[in-house]
């Protein structure tokens, strides 16, 4: 049992040591050129303001869910660290008896 | 000083044990030059190199055969063990820091000096220009790069996952050093050089060389010492 | 602790109203003549940027005093400063494409501040990973890689000082007016509040999971 999970803390290290390769990679290489132009067509102009509204909505919906998702990620945890921890003292005392 | 000698006493078993056996210096060149290889495959179009190529390829081959030497290096430390017999040596730990350093910053300065100049012929990229702006950037980027990098390999030297966690934490750390180093050598490559901003780049480069090399004097006792 | 218990449902149900309310003044806030309505996004993009700052620092000040003192509180605020850079710091990366999409045209920009504040994030990534997945003896490793990732900090608050980007300065911040400034600093309070609360909370937890090991260790004795 131990030796599958010794396989799969490698296999996410490899992973986590792959994809900062490639950000090394790409910043130092993309860096290099130069920037490109975006080329925009004539239709975009009267509408300009419209496209931004999705995109601000977005954003706002994913502020949300990321901070309350962290804070209900967070409430779970410190339940269950207490929980066990009360277990584990109950544990504890009995035995000591 | 005491220290500096002892670092010096330190280096020189390193370049003496290299000497003899020159395993590091012949891996860590061939590994460079064949990284040069794959890049020029990726980055030359209709047989000639993409504008800006040479200058990237330099620094990410510098960077990868440099965690490879420093992987190599602090393996064979912890293969013979002797990490752990330097450190409980009489000498003070900045010492073992400075000593691994130099051995270190000797080995991948003589496999540059081989490689500046390959990619300079490979990618028709002017290294004569600006000769003494261009070594400077290579040496303090090397000096940047050796100094996390002597750093985070002896830390990691007894944990588990250590060759993929050296570059994981080397190289987001070392990326003000590739970025610069980068932009410096491609303001020098340019077809219209800018040697100011090559020389701001420079001067980047030795403050990140000042700092990095001062904090990790600082934390190399407190973390080794467990 | 004890005085952390009392402090911590203030700190969030204040957080909390002030997040409420924070819609409401970003609506009404004029919109911005050059960008447009997508620049409402800095309300809350800038605050999660200096909170993620804020968690960057509070690790590597932690870190230091683990290293140099090895106190076990320090090195469980460490672990919490870095979670929350990490947090935060995915908010403003997600929420800064978002936003450059409309106002630069294109997603993602390699200029020095964007790509440093993506290093500067993976950073404590690694830290966070290095905790996990390093084995015995990784809070000591993890302090350095702390310490070092706050030395990088200041070179990416100077990089967008000194060299040409086309990200908007700091001095926005100074010079806005007060219709801007009075939703943003309303913003900035609500961001703190719940970053202070977010450490208290997650430094506990921590606590507390060091005692739990700790149990376990002697209940096996």
């Amino acid at each position: 049992m131990s030796r599958w999970k010794i396989d799969r803390r490698k296999l996410v290290a490899t992973l986590a040591g792959v994809a900062m390769t490639l950000v090394l990679c790409a910043s130092s290489l993309v860096l290099a050129q130069e920037p490109q132009n975006e080329f925009k067509p004539m239709t975009e102009v009267p509408i300009e303001t419209l496209p931004a509204m999705p995109l601000l909505y977005i954003a706002y919906a994913f502020v949300w869910v990321a901070l309350l998702g962290y804070v209900f990620m967070l409430w779970q945890r410190v339940g269950r660290v207490e929980r066990e921890l009360a277990e584990v003292n109950e544990k504890l005392r009995s035995a000591r008896r | 000083m005491r220290v500096l000698r002892a670092a010096w006493l330190i280096a020189r078993k390193d370049l003496v044990v290299e000497a003899r056996s020159r395993e590091l210096a012949y891996t860590t060149l061939f590994f460079a030059v064949s990284c040069v290889l794959v890049f020029a495959f990726a980055f030359v179009r209709e047989g000639r190199a993409i504008e800006d190529a040479a200058a990237g390829i330099l620094w990410v081959t510098l960077a990868f055969s440099g965690t490879l030497a420093l992987g190599r290096a602090f393996e064979r430390e912890r293969q013979a063990d002797t990490l752990r017999a330097l450190l409980l040596a009489p000498t003070e730990r900045a010492a073992v820091y400075l000593g691994k350093l130099l051995g270190l910053l000797v080995l991948m300065l003589a496999v540059e000096a081989i490689i500046v100049p390959i990619v300079g012929l490979l990618f028709a990229a002017p290294i004569g220009r600006a000769p003494l702006l261009l070594g400077a950037l290579v040496v303090t980027g090397t000096i940047g790069f050796a100094a996390v990098g002597t750093m985070f390999a002896a830390m990691l030297v007894r944990a588990h996952s250590r060759d993929v966690l050296l570059p994981m934490l080397l190289y987001p750390i070392a990326v003000p050093v590739i970025i610069a180093g980068v932009r410096g050598t491609a303001a020098i490559f340019a077809q219209e050089p800018n040697l100011e901003a090559a020389q701001a780049w420079l001067s980047m480069l030795v403050f990140f060389d000042a700092v990095f090399v001062t904090l990790a004097l600082w934390t190399f006792g407190p973390v080794m010492s467990e | 602790m004890r005085l952390a218990n009392r402090v911590v449902p203030f700190l969030l149900l204040a957080a909390a109203a002030m997040f409420v309310r924070a819609p409401f003044m970003i609506e009404a806030a004029p919109i911005e003549s050059t960008m447009g309505v997508i620049q409402k996004i800095f309300y809350f993009h800038v605050p999660s940027a200096a909170a993620s700052f804020l968690g960057a620092f509070v690790c590597g000040i932690a870190s230091a005093i683990y290293l140099w003192r090895r106190s076990r509180t320090a090195d469980h605020l460490a672990v919490s400063g870095a979670e929350l850079a990490v947090v935060f710091g995915l908010i403003v990366l997600v929420t800064g494409p978002l936003w450059a999409r409309k106002a630069w045209g294109v997603w993602w920009q390699w200029d020095v501040r964007l790509t440093m504040t993506l290093v500067m994030w993976m950073i404590f990534v690694a830290y966070l990973l290095l905790r996990r997945f390093g084995g015995p003896g990784s809070e000591v490793l993890s302090a350095a890689v702390g310490v070092f990732g706050m030395a990088l900090v200041p070179f990416i608050y100077v990089s967008v000082n000194y060299w040409r980007t086309i990200h908007p300065n700091t001095n926005v911040v100074r010079s806005l007016p007060p219709e801007m400034s009075e939703p943003f600093r309303w913003a900035m309070i609500a961001f703190m509040l719940l970053f202070a609360a977010l450490l208290i909370v997650r430094t506990r937890l921590e606590a507390g999971r060091a005692a739990l090991e700790e149990a376990y260790v002697s209940l096996e004795d």
